[in-house]
């Protein structure tokens, strides 16, 4: 097996664990952000907690999970370990340089967008992944089962207006993560055609870079607006 | 026209460099980047100095020796043209220009602005080649290459190594040099029987070279004096994963 | 010294059949037992060691570069001819044969020429099986183009870099032997001396350019694969480094030098823009196909422009003297390299030139946009124009282009038998280093051709001859005085480059230099001028030895002494140089003398007293060369005069 150690400690191996973990997250977003969106239902709630119930209990997205969390870690480790990598490769840097001339921003502070990401990723699964799953939720009835109610919590978090902001600066990251990283991870897997690379662009850049942040962002300030009373 | 230059200046591997500022006061703008060099190393001769070494041959854009980094860009503020190819005229009366020798771990300065570039002699011998002895190759129109395919190999095989690619990219990564070899050859009937071999072995001798690794941010497209397309590093990943699955190298 | 050239006897199509099986083998065990040195990574350099090291000898490749790839070869734009016939044009080998015999003006070897053209056919296959990308048609097979001095379509081509693609093609093959460890590479190391002892060539002493450091290599053989010395003249379209010096230092060393004053003028180059200029710049010669030459009838006018008072396209068309077309009414602007560039000179030497410099003419593309529309110009030399545009900046499509003549080739070179063996045993040479293939003049696309027929084909049979004969163990070690005498040799040189301590660069020294070669022997000379210019480069010497100036140290990377080396031999070069034109009491090809020319101003060879290979002796430091005469026969051309009225 020393091919298969040596194949994903390679440079280009690394890039193809950065692209499979990370195209794999992005199938994640959409799957979350489409759970999500029963947040705008004004149901107060009902078809998001059993949306988490479900999401909680199904076997299958259990297994998948666990499969979320080690792409999340390798991810950021892979790219902890690249960054170190391609820093090393120019041990002297330029006096005076001008990469703006010639790349575009995102694509050269992946690594920062990432880190970025990374704490809220941490925030974010201290709020509510802890609460649902390690903390006190209240619990709601529907047709008489018992439900935790997660959207109790989804409310007092989005109702105050810091952490709102955390979250569209962190959605922000997210779309011009999405931006470089989604088209890049189909290079790396040496996806590239003069027919379906346009396609794939642009799916990178209006759907993943544009739409899903949006929606994800618009979420809190929705509850927060609506906590608030003023929509 | 005047300008105010500050250039690396570094004697040797092993001792620190520093960038020292000189002024030259009559530069037509019909010079050659190179050629306002020429002119300072005349003026630095005639006051007793050392001149400022660098790389250059042709001064025509072919052979790759030129390597500056020019203003915070490699081979200077135009694009698709070497440092021999830029002219005075691009910049302004009164201009600082900031020159550097390419940055890469794989390219140590040798003097000033010269650089050691051998790690790209190295990836080639390892495996950048068709096996094919004199004298036994067959009629050359044996095999016909569609124009198409012809012109592809052609866009990558135009590569001059002159490292603008390594020293563009923010990660120092050599993947445009490698991947336009690999390419080159990947898309020929002729490279075809070597070309797992060649896909491993050139990638492990860049890595053992100590470039970076690619974060296709498209810098070294934009600097490479012979836009040589980012296509071929897709295809050198397509060529590696597909080697790297395929090949009966068990042991890496 | 009597000049053997070998060359074998028999029909002209037999003799490189039966030559080679004359030679004698070396035995497939016994080749590990010989040591080649190969100087050079070009076309010639790159492919002998790469087919030597696959034969398996074990060769020593040494290159002044940082990597064989820079070689000069690598910017040969328009292609490389062979006798394919794919075009089913009436092409053969016979054909390629009389043309390349023919545009030599005649003094080449017949034997060497034909076995080119028929080796000129195994070349592309040899090529294409490497992944060199030749252009292709639609359907998948080589293209051609036509080039001149020809009446078929036989140059085979990679866009405008052929030159690059075909030194990519031997250097990926040296590579490969560099992995299987038959061939050492050496980088940014230059040939200083030939070693030589007993007779025979036993190796090589090189500085290590990076270190300054002197060192000695012996072999069996030594191959000089270094190019031409076009740059004596400073300005030429050569490299920057394009040096005479591991030629030179061999022809010091016993080897004769042939034919020096046949140098190629290239008429299509960018022109000199000022003093400061460093190089010249090639535009393809393909150009002529649609561009008209003209300067201004009158001096007037041209005076007007050179200040910038008129511009070209103020003048109309009775004001403007086609001057190509007017005098070669069936040629027109195709005659041939040699008659363009002379005739542009001429018209500049009247006083009607253009340009700040008055040292251009027009090559005016307006008639061929009006006929053929700009997309179709576009097409055709898109790629020109924009390379034109980058270094004049200004719009070829609106104004007329500006192109004077450039020195671009020197057929001459140490004088090679049919071995490609000099006169000292065991040294060859190979490329455009050597004089044998191009007579006095060389056809476009034909150097690739020969720096690789060379390579490739002749070489891995004749230097098998030569080992074969003096036996593995005849080989001198590093330790013999002779390396010790010559490394010391070399050594003193560079200090005395160092002590001298002058007020002028080498530069300086070296432009004056090109000036007075291409003043008086240049594009046209004549015997007052040779005269002249002989004792003009006799005081230039004294005072490059007691004027120079190079800073820095030898022990380390110092371009400057880099430089002052190859300056001094250029000097020396340049003086015989002027010797052969002097000598040489007829025109032909790129060798013009005034005083003999044809009642309409043509080349006058005198094949009665000339039909010969002028190889020159060197004698000791300061003393006049011995001429000696390799006697041309020609049994199967019929020697004409070129006319092109």
């Amino acid at each position: 097996m020393a091919w298969v150690t040596q194949t994903l400690s390679s440079s280009l191996g690394r890039k193809v664990i950065m692209s499979l973990t990370g195209l794999f997250l992005s199938s994640f977003l959409i799957i979350h952000m489409a759970g999500n969106l029963q947040l705008f239902k004004g149901d107060n709630g009902r078809a998001f907690n059993e949306y988490t119930y479900f999401m909680t209990h199904n076997p299958l997205i259990i297994t998948i999970s666990y499969l979320l969390y080690t792409s999340i870690l390798a991810h950021a480790l892979m790219a902890y370990v690249l960054t170190r990598h391609n820093q090393a490769s120019r041990p002297v840097k330029y006096a005076y340089s001008r990469p703006e001339a010639n790349s575009p921003w995102p694509s050269r502070n992946m690594g920062i967008l990432g880190t970025v990401l990374l704490l809220f990723i941490v925030i974010h699964m201290r709020t509510f992944w802890y609460e649902m799953h390690f903390g006190s939720v209240p619990m709601a009835e529907y047709d008489g089962q018992q439900y935790k109610d997660l959207y109790a919590v989804v409310k007092e978090a989005f109702s105050q207006w810091w952490y709102v902001l955390l979250y569209v600066i962190s959605m922000a990251a997210v779309g011009f993560h999405m931006a470089h990283g989604f088209q890049s991870g189909f290079q790396s897997l040496g996806i590239r055609h003069t027919k379906y690379t346009p396609m794939i662009e642009f799916v990178g850049r209006y759907f993943f870079a544009l739409i899903i942040p949006v929606a994800f962002a618009a979420m809190p300030i929705y509850v927060f607006l609506q906590v608030h009373g003023i929509i | 026209m005047k300008v105010n230059l500050k250039v690396w200046r570094q004697k040797n591997s092993n001792t620190a460099g520093k960038l020292v500022e000189y002024q030259l006061d009559s530069i037509s703008p019909e010079m050659s980047f190179l050629e306002m060099f020429d002119v300072l190393n005349g003026e630095l001769t005639k006051k007793g100095e050392e001149i400022i070494a660098f790389d250059h041959d042709c001064r025509e854009g072919i052979c790759g020796s030129c390597s500056m980094y020019i203003n915070g860009r490699a081979h200077g503020p135009q694009t698709g043209a070497t440092t021999c190819q830029l002219h005075m005229r691009s910049f302004n009366d009164g201009d600082t220009i900031v020159v550097e020798p390419w940055r890469s771990r794989a390219f140590p300065v040798i003097k000033d602005l010269m650089v050691d570039r051998s790690a790209f002699d190295r990836v080639i011998q390892a495996g950048g080649y068709v096996s094919v002895n004199t004298g036994s190759a067959r009629d050359a129109n044996e095999t016909p290459i569609p124009r198409n395919i012809a012109d592809e190999a052609m866009d990558a095989a135009q590569c001059i190594a002159c490292g603008a690619c390594v020293a563009a990219c923010k990660n120092a990564s050599a993947m445009l040099y490698v991947a336009a070899k690999v390419s080159h050859l990947a898309v020929l009937p002729q490279g075809q029987a070597e070309s797992v071999a060649r896909a491993e072995r050139m990638v492990a001798q860049m890595d053992a070279e100590g470039f970076g690794a690619c974060s296709f941010t498209g810098a070294c497209s934009v600097e490479c004096p012979k836009s040589i397309s980012l296509d071929h590093i897709a295809r050198l990943n397509r060529e590696y994963l597909g080697a790297k699955l395929t090949s009966t190298n068990v042991q890496g | 010294m009597k000049l053997e050239s070998k060359i074998p006897e028999g029909p002209l199509a037999e003799k490189w059949s039966r030559h080679k099986f004359g030679l004698k083998l070396v035995n497939p065990s016994n080749k590990r037992k010989y040591d080649i040195i190969v100087v050079g990574t070009g076309l010639a350099g790159a492919s002998a060691a790469a087919s030597l090291a696959e034969l398996g000898y074990n060769v020593k490749a040494f290159t002044f570069h940082d990597s064989p790839r820079r070689a000069h070869s690598i910017a040969a734009q328009g292609g490389i001819n062979a006798a394919k016939n794919y075009q089913n044009d009436g092409d053969s080998i016979f054909r390629l044969f009389y043309d390349t015999i023919k545009g030599g003006d005649y003094r080449a070897r017949e034997g060497n020429v034909y076995r080119l053209a028929e080796v000129s056919v195994n070349i592309i296959d040899q090529c294409v099986a490497q992944g060199v990308p030749f252009a292709r048609e639609y359907g998948g097979l080589l293209a051609n183009r036509s080039f001149g001095g020809a009446q078929v379509s036989r140059t085979f081509y990679a866009r405008g870099q052929t030159g690059q693609q075909l030194l990519l093609g031997a250097y990926s093959a040296l590579s490969r032997q560099v992995t299987t460890g038959k061939v050492k590479l050496i980088t940014r190391t230059e040939m200083l001396d030939v070693v030589v002892e007993g007779g025979k060539a036993r190796g090589i002493v090189t500085r290590n350019l990076i270190t300054g450091k002197i060192e000695s290599h012996s072999a069996h053989a030594v191959l000089i694969c270094t190019g031409g010395y076009g740059n004596v003249f400073y300005l030429s379209t050569n490299a920057m480094n394009s040096n005479v010096t591991a030629a030179w230092r061999a022809h010091k060393r016993g080897a004769l030098f042939a034919n020096p004053c046949y140098t190629q003028i290239h008429p299509t180059c960018i022109p000199v823009k000022g003093d400061y200029q460093s190089k010249l710049t090639l535009m393809s010669e393909s150009l002529r196909n649609d561009g008209r030459v003209w300067v201004p009838k009158t001096k007037e006018d041209a005076e007007k422009i050179r200040k910038g008072q008129l511009k070209a396209t103020d003048l109309s068309e009775d004001q403007r003297d086609y001057f190509l077309e007017r005098r070669y009414p069936s040629f027109g602007n195709l005659v041939p390299r040699d008659v363009a560039s002379r005739n542009a000179k001429y018209v500049c030497d009247e006083g009607r030139g253009v340009a700040s410099t008055g040292l251009a003419v027009y090559l005016d593309f307006a008639d061929a946009i009006k006929r053929d529309g700009k997309k179709t110009i576009e097409a055709k030399y898109g790629n020109l124009f924009e390379m034109y545009e980058k270094i004049i900046d200004e719009n070829p499509y609106e104004t007329p282009m500006m192109i004077y003549p450039a020195v671009h080739y020197t057929m001459g070179g140490l004088w090679v038998d049919y071995n490609l063996m000099t006169t000292i045993p065991g040294l060859y040479a190979l490329g455009e280093a050597n004089f044998s293939d191009h007579g006095a003049n060389r056809l476009g696309a034909s150097a690739l051709m020969q720096g690789l027929a060379d390579g490739y084909f002749v070489i891995p049979y004749t230097v098998g001859d030569y080992l074969a004969t003096i036996g593995p163990a005849d080989k001198v070690s590093v330790e013999n005085p002779t390396f010790k005498e010559a490394e010391q040799n070399v050594i003193s040189m560079t200090e005395r480059f160092l002590t001298i301590k002058g007020t002028e660069t080498v530069d300086s020294f070296h432009k004056r230099l090109g000036h007075i070669m291409w003043e008086y022997c240049g594009m046209s000379r004549n015997a007052e001028g040779l005269k002249k210019a002989k004792a003009m480069i006799q005081d230039l010497r004294k005072e490059f030895w007691s004027n120079v100036r190079v800073m820095g140290e030898g022990d380390e990377m110092n371009q400057s002494l880099e430089h002052a080396g190859r300056v001094a031999d250029f000097i020396e070069l340049g003086e015989l140089m002027v010797d052969d034109a002097l000598a040489r009491n007829e025109s032909c090809g790129g060798h013009f003398r005034e005083e003999f020319q044809t009642e309409e101003g043509e080349a006058l060879r005198d094949d009665a007293n000339f039909t010969y290979v002028a190889a020159w002796q060197y004698q000791g430091d300061n003393k006049p060369e011995l001429l000696n005469k390799e006697s041309l026969e020609f049994e199967n051309v019929k020697l004409t005069q070129r006319s092109y009225k």
